[in-house]
């Protein structure tokens, strides 16, 4: 079966720049653990390449943009990539964000090398430039091929030749650096030295990996394509001719649209908890609302909601002439399962959904999980990972962490520091002076604006806290502060200026 | 309540269960941050989902001591003019919804808001004023120990917890909150008053 492989080279650094909004030719790599896991064009000229350290590449560039490495973000970039690509040719078998496999079109587009023309055509109209396109015989080649081709251009292995093609490439190929290490030490600099080999000694010598490809060289070993089924088509919409004038007509016109609407999300077991309800007028979209429902929406609730959406509209003015057509939109779908009444009560599911609900409100990023991770301030003690993504990047609790404050754990902390005042016995600001030493006892403080002066009624302190002391003048110092109302305060001396971190509440 | 029914109560921690309870669906009023932690602690180790909407100055650390599993916690810390309606939301799928509302609350809202509560069997504590709430708690003499002029660190603060129900005259209990040991969060304290004092002769 002739497979072919479209790679867009970089995907990573290209989904986050272009999350971004960031040109693609500036230099930028994506980091994960400060090794540079993905560079661009850019950064490569630089001299920037994959498995460098952090502080070796911002030295060769030293304006590199740096990124996180979120799987996520390109998997979910490169979901636009594959509903094009199933426009054109359904069955598509994506490997890894920017790598994907279909089966080649073969004679429709006229031929194999004009296939790849109508595919990276398209591409390029969704704005990824760099794409390069293989086919052969089977998914390895194609996916050699590929990475050989120019840019926005095909290579096309003939039927029967992926022998010959694979025999020029070297045995950096197999991607497993322990067993390139060793074909390289033994003298095997290609493939064509790989397949010279027997079978057998292949297999008992060098592992899975080197043994299929070595069947792949010879001309066997393809596997079959493990293709998606593409995302269901659920919209439904009813058109009306003549044009309907009359909410109640329209209504009624609709409940076989809306029966159908909820039976083939049934039937697929989902059920609908937010949708959007179109009207079109004139052949123009006169009117849109999303609706949203506690449980899940029925005919019914459809139906009642298309109603008040018709009656709002025709009393605002929304809607002047006839209607000709009526949509109803799935936003959000969710398993029937979930929305079934437990015998135990709801499930983690039901939350998500409900979460879900908070961040179609407020955005993506408005919920938050509380993480704690290791540091010496309490704010820098917990961390704040978006709702369904991975926290990255924590640094570990389990080391000492020395200048951190002892238990109990401050109930409130505060996101922007309150700008505070804590002044000695006479009157006059307490300064910090050299290795830790204060100018005076604290006798007054005040937390915040929003607070009053009041006397300090016990306190503790100072803790030197030894981080970054090679930044001039910075020296951070932490105290607790109890006031005469009981309430108690951590405060800290930044080099100059007196701040309030956190409240024990 | 009001169809005769009596509500379940949600899980307290040990230590506050005899001054406070929590009865499902309702809303209640609490001045201290520590405080709405430690009501959030009893369902979230129970196995339930809180949530907290509207505290930019959520202290992860303190409520993972004082027993709240973060994993099973949701955080809206800046909901801005929608407050309202992500409470709502979370109120649908958590059993217990800590809410700071920014602005004064209009009793309509409350009663609005009180209803999905006691349809869905959830509780609402409110850091800051709420109209008309099941019980108004509040933390009063708080008393810190463990520092002094210059040494020792913050270790365990006595307070007088006073809880006050409708027009009912408000009950007071004197706990250690949190505890000096920090293993209990919080304790009773018996203080002097209570105690029986010797008679002796007046006059």
């Amino acid at each position: 079966m002739r497979t072919l492989v479209v790679w867009c080279p970089d995907w990573p650094v290209m989904a986050a720049l272009a999350e971004r909004d960031l040109p693609g030719h500036l230099p930028a790599a994506v980091f994960a653990a400060n090794v540079v896991q993905a560079c661009n064009g850019g950064a490569r000229d630089f001299g920037i390449r994959r498995g460098m350290r952090r502080r070796d590449a911002q030295s060769r560039c030293p304006e590199l943009i740096v990124l996180d490495q979120v799987p996520e973000r390109d998997a979910r970039a490169f979901e636009r990539v594959l509903a094009a690509l199933e426009e054109l040719r359904p069955g598509v078998a994506p490997l890894r964000p920017g790598l994907v496999a279909l089966r080649s079109p073969g004679r429709f587009y006229g031929g194999e090398p004009e296939a790849g023309a109508v595919i990276s055509e398209c591409l390029v109209g969704l704005g990824v430039r760099d794409v390069r396109i293989g086919i052969a015989d089977e998914l390895f080649t194609a996916e050699q091929a590929a990475r050989r081709a120019e840019i926005q251009q095909s290579l096309v292995i003939p039927a029967g030749e992926s022998g010959v093609f694979l025999r020029t490439l070297p045995v950096d190929v197999l991607d497993e650096p322990e067993t390139v290490g060793l074909l390289r030490r033994l003298g095997l600099h290609t493939l064509a030295d790989l397949a010279g080999l027997p079978t057998e000694t292949v297999r008992s010598r060098f592992g899975q990996r080197a043994a299929w490809i070595h069947r792949v060289v010879h001309g066997g070993g393809a596997r079959p394509l493990a293709t998606r089924t593409p995302p269901p088509e659920l919209v439904c919409e009813v058109d009306f001719e003549p044009a309907l004038d009359s909410a109640e007509t329209v209504c009624f016109s609709a409940r076989q649209t809306a029966e159908r609407f909820v039976a083939q999300l049934g039937q697929r077991q989902l059920v609908c908890t937010e949708v959007v309800v179109g009207v079109e007028a004139d052949g123009a979209l006169a009117s849109e609302r999303r609706w949203l429902h506690p449980r899940w929406f029925g005919p019914v609730d459809l139906i009642d909601r298309l109603h008040w959406q018709l009656v709002g509209s025709l009393r605002v003015g929304d809607l002047r002439s006839a209607i000709t057509r009526v949509r109803f939109t799935p936003e959000t779908v969710a398993s029937a399962g979930d929305h079934a009444d437990g015998l135990w009560g709801g499930t983690d599911a039901r939350v998500e959904r409900g979460i879900a609900r908070v961040q179609g409100m407020l955005g993506q990023d408005s919920v938050v999980a509380p993480v704690l991770q290791g540091g010496r301030s309490p704010a820098d003690r917990q961390a704040r990972v978006p709702w369904g993504e991975r926290s990255q990047g924590l640094r570990p609790r389990g080391l000492p962490w020395p200048g951190s404050i002892p238990p109990p754990a401050p109930a409130r902390v505060f996101p922007e520091p309150w700008a505070a005042g804590v002044l000695d016995a006479a009157g006059r600001p307490i300064a910090m002076l050299a290795r830790g030493a204060m100018s005076g006892e604290p006798a007054r403080f005040k937390p915040g604006a929003a607070e009053t002066w009041q006397p300090v009624a016990a306190w503790a302190g100072p803790w030197p806290v030894d981080e970054r002391w090679w930044e001039d003048g910075r020296q951070v110092v932490r105290f607790q502060l109890v006031g005469v109302d009981g309430r108690a305060w951590l405060v800290t001396c930044d080099g100059a200026a007196w701040i309030t971190e956190a409240a024990y509440d | 309540m009001e169809d005769g029914l009596a509500r379940p109560e949600l899980d307290v921690l040990p230590g506050l269960s005899q001054v406070i309870r929590l009865r499902a669906g309702g809303s209640y009023q609490v001045d201290s941050a520590s405080l709405a932690l430690a009501l959030m602690a009893g369902p979230s180790r129970g196995g339930a989902w809180c949530a907290a909407v509207g505290w930019d100055d959520f202290g992860a650390e303190a409520a993972a001591e004082l027993g709240v599993v973060l994993e099973r916690t949701i955080l809206v810390p800046d909901p801005g003019e929608a407050w309202l309606e992500a409470t709502a939301a979370l109120v649908d799928v958590t059993a217990l919804v800590l809410v700071k509302p920014p602005v004064r609350v209009p009793e309509g809202v409350a009663a609005k808001l009180s209803a999905r509560l006691r349809k869905r069997g959830a509780v609402l504590v409110s850091l800051g004023s709420w109209p008309r709430p099941e019980a108004l708690i509040s933390v009063a003499e708080p008393q810190w120990t463990g520092l002094g002029r210059g040494e020792g660190h913050l270790q365990s603060r006595q307070v007088v917890v006073e809880v006050r129900r409708g027009a009912a005259p408000p009950r007071r209990t004197a706990l250690r909150f949190p505890s000096l040991d920090g293993v209990t969060v919080a304790e009773r304290v018996e203080t002097p008053g209570q105690a029986r004092r010797p008679l002796r002769e007046v006059g």
